[in-house]
């Protein structure tokens, strides 16, 4: 029985440009470039290297909840090695919040079926680190998550877990969701012949009807919650910087006396 | 007046100071009822009164430990049945969050994570958040359900406002349904003596300007005589200088200390997504075009391998 693995990966304004919010207080996507979200990269490679150990006897779907850019990450983990992709598309997602989020990631991956669903340990943008737990919930099924090694083995995932307090070796049978931390190893790079294959490999596009989701259930006025106000962060005041010529650490003591750090 | 639930983050009952804070911002919208899961809860009564919980709802469960987060969330699920809250709050841990997100699910609820503020609003909690690498500044409500919400440590100072405290015990069935992922064992972090990262008022970190683990110690001198966490940007921690668990940054701790000195880190927007609201940030790098400089109150273009040990010695001159 082949392994059917999906892997969650977002499109989110790349974080090195200069990040800002629309009119309505959700994220301007059209001002800064679009890309997948680099945790997204570990969690494309921890599913591909589940799959080198299977033998290939897996295979890997690509999905993504956004606007019709958000294709651009499904190429982006074809082009790594992913079989194929599925991308949730329409114009009442807008706005969604992380619970609905969830919602329809559930629905879909239901639909596409699933033994394992991989996703990265936060996004670059939201950077909230639930929508793991959240799915794990929606589906029933263990979570296993935030991880630094992860490996699949008949039926059963196999995890380590490096918390704040102390390190954990997790386990659960399969089905289950599974978060990858960016320290479970290096995401390869696409080759040229990964990238031209990544043209031809299929994407299907579904829409709230194709789940059974209600337009109310997400997007904006769908939300469970509601950014009132959004405002950028003033400027800091340009600070005191000395060079140092033999007296710098004296210099930045005295700076720190008068704050009364010392 | 409205009870407010407060999950308790502790160690065999000490009960850590995020928690403390979460009492006091809790106090703003209602009376806190704390949510004691695990053993230590005679300890941690008398501490959670001190800061304000007029009750202590308590379980202890082999399963909380056995399992990865989900008996944790059939206890609070059992608490919020109780006792009907106006809101529910929890730390931004790692854990923290992914209770609050599952408790979230099973009650219809909307959540906010890493809410660095909390105020009463006409409309329940209104939760200030740092957003974009702590660029933007936002106000958000939760519009269903009860609200979750997690708050970032060092929020709020914990207040002392003495209560009641009463302990009672909570009666919590652990599902099958939330045996799915077995703890096959657990190693505790040692202890470095120094305070916790994420909880520190002060933090020196280094960058790959330390150049080898062999010189994190000079490093470490100045965060002992500042009495001062140590952390490290992602460059250093990669290069197997300093441990992971001291990484600052987007994919490593959050902090938001008093004073944050950061010394050969050159101030990527990662590692600023991670100490960016701190309240004093100074720099020593021996670029002057390093764009940590653009975020200091304090900045010495220097080599670290002067000015830090010379800080050091003036430290420990000044404070005797
Ligand atoms: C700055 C900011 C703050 C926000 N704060 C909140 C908030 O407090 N509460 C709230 O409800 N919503 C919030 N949102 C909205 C939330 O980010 C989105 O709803 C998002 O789709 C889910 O949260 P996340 O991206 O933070 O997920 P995370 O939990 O950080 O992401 C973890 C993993 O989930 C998967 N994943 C997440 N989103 C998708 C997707 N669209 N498609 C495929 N896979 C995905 C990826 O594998 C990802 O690595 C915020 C958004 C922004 C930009
Ligand atoms: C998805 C993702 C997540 C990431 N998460 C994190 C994270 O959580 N935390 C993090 O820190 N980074 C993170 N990064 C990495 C980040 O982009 C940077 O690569 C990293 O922060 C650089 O570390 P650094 O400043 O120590 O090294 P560099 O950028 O190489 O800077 C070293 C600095 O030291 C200075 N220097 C050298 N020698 C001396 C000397 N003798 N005295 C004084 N100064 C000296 C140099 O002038 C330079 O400015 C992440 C990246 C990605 C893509």
């Amino acid at each position: 029985m082949s392994l059917r693995i999906v892997v969650c990966v977002k499109y989110v304004p790349d974080a090195t440009g200069d990040r800002h919010f629309a009119e309505d207080l959700t994220v301007d996507r059209d001002d800064v470039d679009g890309l997948l979200s680099e945790l997204d990269e570990y969690a494309v490679e921890q599913a591909l290297q589940i799959k080198e150990a299977a033998d290939g006897d897996a295979e890997i779907t690509v999905l993504t909840v956004g606007p019709e850019d958000a294709n651009d990450a499904l190429r982006k983990a074809l082009s790594m090695g992913a079989d194929k992709g599925v991308h949730v598309e329409d114009d009442d997602l807008h706005g969604t919040d992380a619970l609905g989020t969830s919602l329809v990631l559930a629905k879909a991956v239901e639909k596409t079926g699933y033994d394992l669903v991989v996703c990265g340990m936060a996004s670059t943008d939201g950077t909230m680190g639930v929508l793991p737990a959240l799915l794990a919930e929606r589906l029933g099924v263990p979570q296993v998550t935030q991880l630094s090694e992860v490996s699949v083995d008949g039926g059963v995932v196999k995890g380590r877990r490096d918390g704040d307090t102390a390190t954990e070796h997790l386990e659960a049978s399969l089905p289950a969701v599974v978060s990858v931390t960016d320290q479970s190893g290096e995401a390869r790079y696409p080759s040229f012949k990964g990238i031209m294959a990544a043209k031809k490999k299929p994407v299907e596009s579904l829409d709230l009807d194709d789940l059974d989701i209600e337009a109310d259930e997400v997007g904006l006025e769908g939300a469970w919650t509601k950014v009132e106000e959004a405002a950028e962060r003033p400027a800091r005041t340009a600070g005191t910087i000395v060079k140092d010529e033999g007296e710098g650490g004296k210099q930045l003591a005295e700076f720190l006396a008068g704050q009364k750090f010392i | 007046m409205a009870e407010v639930l407060v999950y308790v983050d502790h160690v065999d009952g000490a009960v850590r100071k995020p928690t403390l804070e979460l009492l006091t911002l809790a106090r703003r919208i209602g009376e806190p009822v704390a949510v004691h899961l695990g053993p230590g809860a005679d300890t941690a009564a008398a501490t959670l009164a001190e800061h304000g919980a007029v009750k202590v709802l308590t379980a202890d469960a082999p399963e909380f430990a056995d399992y990865l987060v989900a008996p944790k969330v059939d206890a609070l699920q059992a608490a919020y049945e109780a006792v009907s809250p106006a809101a529910v709050l929890l730390p931004s841990s790692t854990e923290g969050k992914e209770i609050g997100a599952r408790l979230a699910v099973r009650i219809g609820s909307g959540i906010i994570t890493d809410a660095v503020d909390l105020e009463a609003g006409d409309e329940g909690p209104v939760a200030t958040q740092s957003v974009f690498a702590a660029s933007y500044t936002t106000k958000s409500r939760i519009t269903k359900g009860t609200p979750v919400i997690t708050v970032k440590p060092n929020s709020a100072a914990p207040e002392a406002a003495p209560a009641a405290g009463t302990v009672e015990q909570l009666t919590v069935t652990v599902a099958d349904a939330s045996k799915g992922t077995k703890v096959v064992s657990r190693t505790p972090r040692e202890s470095t003596g120094r305070p916790d990262l994420t909880e520190a008022a002060i933090v020196v970190s280094g960058g790959r300007g330390v150049n080898g683990a062999e010189n994190f110690p000079v490093i470490e001198a100045l965060a002992d005589s500042l009495g001062a966490a140590v952390g490290a940007s992602r460059a250093a921690v990669d290069a197997g200088w300093y441990p992971h668990t001291n990484q600052v940054g987007q994919t490593g701790k959050s902090v938001s200390p008093q004073l944050y000195i950061a010394a050969g880190i050159s101030g990527a927007i990662q590692h600023r997504a991670g100490m960016q609201t701190s309240k004093t940030i100074v720099a020593i790098n021996k670029d002057a075009e390093a764009p940590i400089f653009d975020l200091v109150d304090y900045g010495v273009v220097g080599d670290l391998f002067e000015v830090v040990p010379a800080l050091t010695d003036e430290v420990k001159a000044r404070k005797g």
